[in-house]
């Protein structure tokens, strides 16, 4: 990839060259830096809305799967910072020396999410032959926690629930949207994506005993071009403006 | 600087470079990819599956496409009528559609919640989350590129040649079928190659409207999608299969139709 890039650049410089044009000046009046934030789908509403108001840059935010972030960490792609649904991803990174000491930011609740006017009241209701349900993919955190819970319903009602899974999608948005669109009736979201649907979905509590823990971790990636920017917002993520965003977005805090 | 003979040098290093920018990703694939991992992806049950989904799902739009496109190309060939320009605008137009607003597109029309989504419901036919709603995203996206080249096929047949058949005696239909399809065969080829080509690389489209799920809507592309988090090296495999296949379509549209391939025939 850098190499196409590269090439790319010597493209234009050939360009350039080739009949010596007006040399460009460079930029002037140097605004805010862009700060390049990676971060977990189930996070678009809540940091959509504060990341607009961070003061040190310009927030430019990527939303998708935890795993397809770290993916592209993994494949040199260098956001500033990298904001996942769970701990574990972070982690790894850090253990890769990817990424700088992730912390933890909020926590989330695992829910069945349902259209509004949906009969299902509870999650045994999908071990029954009927409803269809949407899962994230095993390899994205929404998907792992779901098996999680699965695994905790015991490997009867778990496989009977499986029974009735008609897709599994990369990001939990995929799910929410399948869910909106009446694709499907069924799918297990994080309590957050329920209440960004603004009452289009209705959330099925799980009982205690089935409900995992979901911890975000962030982390400022190792070389991130803005590292100043970077530590302030992480910081903001913790006890700031985007902290607030994600309480009132029915994210819970750090748990612990 | 002096410009002296810049414009050769300027167009060879333009050649050079989009030569280089469009092969090195190519061949990163392979570059990247150990046979043994290759082969090792391929015995994957995963793998597999999607692949016979994608053959399985490609064969069938393809053939709804020449069915219908065949016609429809030669109408429109054959016939000057108002609002021709518009209608062949109109089937044009998924061409130039981003696959994810094909996806919204067809979601919105013939979705659980859309248009005719409650009709479609009554007749039994389920489409989103199903393998029949893949293949119909493949139609929708591919079947543009089959009908065009079929009509510029059919339209640079001799026009007096195609009435000679129908004052000798011979009906319409026969000289659709037994004068224009064979003497317009290798442009006919040419549309179903692109039109398979499009089909087989399908993404944005079927991920919205159909889903994924193994062996009922996890095409390769999607199948190759799921995996490049974890399985970076397994993604790239299944990356080279879908390279080399591609690479045998438009082979075999060259040798059908000479070193002109796809290219558009002249009106």
């Amino acid at each position: 990839m850098s190499r196409g890039v590269s090439v790319g650049v010597l493209l234009t410089a050939a360009l350039v060259a080739g009949c010596g044009g007006n040399g460009a000046s460079s930029g002037e009046a140097a605004a805010k830096p862009a700060l390049i934030v990676s971060a977990a789908a189930s996070l678009t509403e809540a940091l959509t809305s504060c990341s607009s108001q961070f003061d040190q840059a310009t927030v430019r935010l990527s939303f998708a799967g935890s795993d397809e972030l770290a993916a592209q960490i993994r494949q040199g792609v260098e956001p500033d910072v990298y904001a996942a649904a769970n701990t574990k991803l972070p982690e790894a990174l850090n253990q890769e020396r990817l990424v700088l000491e992730p912390r933890v930011f909020a926590s989330n609740d695992l829910v069945v999410a349902v259209p509004a006017d949906s009969e299902i009241r509870s999650v045994d209701q999908l071990t029954r032959p009927g409803p269809t349900v949407v899962l994230g993919s095993e390899s994205v955190p929404i998907g792992s926690y779901t098996r999680e819970v699965l695994a905790r319903l015991g490997d009867r009602q778990g496989a009977a629930v499986l029974a009735n899974v008609r897709s599994n999608e990369s990001d939990v948005k995929g799910v929410v949207g399948k869910l909106t669109q009446g694709a499907a009736d069924a799918g297990f979201v994080y309590a957050s994506d329920v209440d960004a649907t603004g009452g289009r979905l209705r959330a099925v509590r799980l009982p205690e005993r089935l409900q995992p823990t979901v911890a975000y971790g962030v982390a400022v990636v190792d070389g991130a071009p803005q590292p100043d920017a970077a530590r302030a917002y992480v910081e903001d993520l913790i006890s700031g403006r985007c902290a607030r965003a994600l309480e009132q977005a029915k994210f819970g805090p750090p748990p612990g | 600087m002096i410009c002296r003979g810049w414009f050769p040098a300027l167009i060879t290093v333009a050649l050079a470079g989009a030569l280089l920018f469009l092969t090195l990703p190519v061949a990163a694939v392979f570059l990247e990819t150990s046979p043994a991992a290759l082969a090792d992806s391929l015995s994957d049950p995963v793998a597999q599956e999607a692949l016979w989904l994608s053959l399985k799902t490609t064969t069938i739009a393809l053939a709804i496409i020449v069915l219908a496109g065949t016609p429809a190309a030669y109408l429109l060939a054959t016939r000057r009528f108002r609002g021709r320009s518009a209608i062949v605008t109109l089937i044009e137009l998924p061409l130039v559609l981003p696959p994810a607003v094909a996806g919204i597109a067809l979601l919105a029309a013939v979705g659980p919640a859309g248009l005719l989504g409650q009709s479609i419901e009554d007749a039994g036919v389920e489409l989103a989350l199903a393998t029949a709603g893949v293949v119909v995203a493949l139609t929708f996206v591919a079947s543009p590129f089959y009908i065009r080249q079929a009509e510029a096929a059919f339209g640079a047949l001799d026009q007096a040649w195609l009435d000679a058949s129908r004052t000798s005696g011979a009906s319409e239909a026969r000289t659709f079928l037994r004068i224009a399809v064979p003497a317009a065969t290798p442009g006919l080829l040419a549309g179903g190659a692109l039109a398979l080509g499009r089909a087989l690389g399908e993404f944005g489209a079927t991920l919205i409207f159909a889903g994924s799920f193994q062996g009922i809507t996890q095409t390769v592309p999607l199948a190759i999608y799921d995996r490049f988090a974890t399985d970076f090296d397994g993604a790239l495999a299944l990356s080279a299969v879908l390279v080399v296949v591609s690479a045998a379509i438009l082979l075999a549209v060259k040798l059908v139709r000479g070193p002109d391939g796809l290219g558009v025939a002249a009106r």
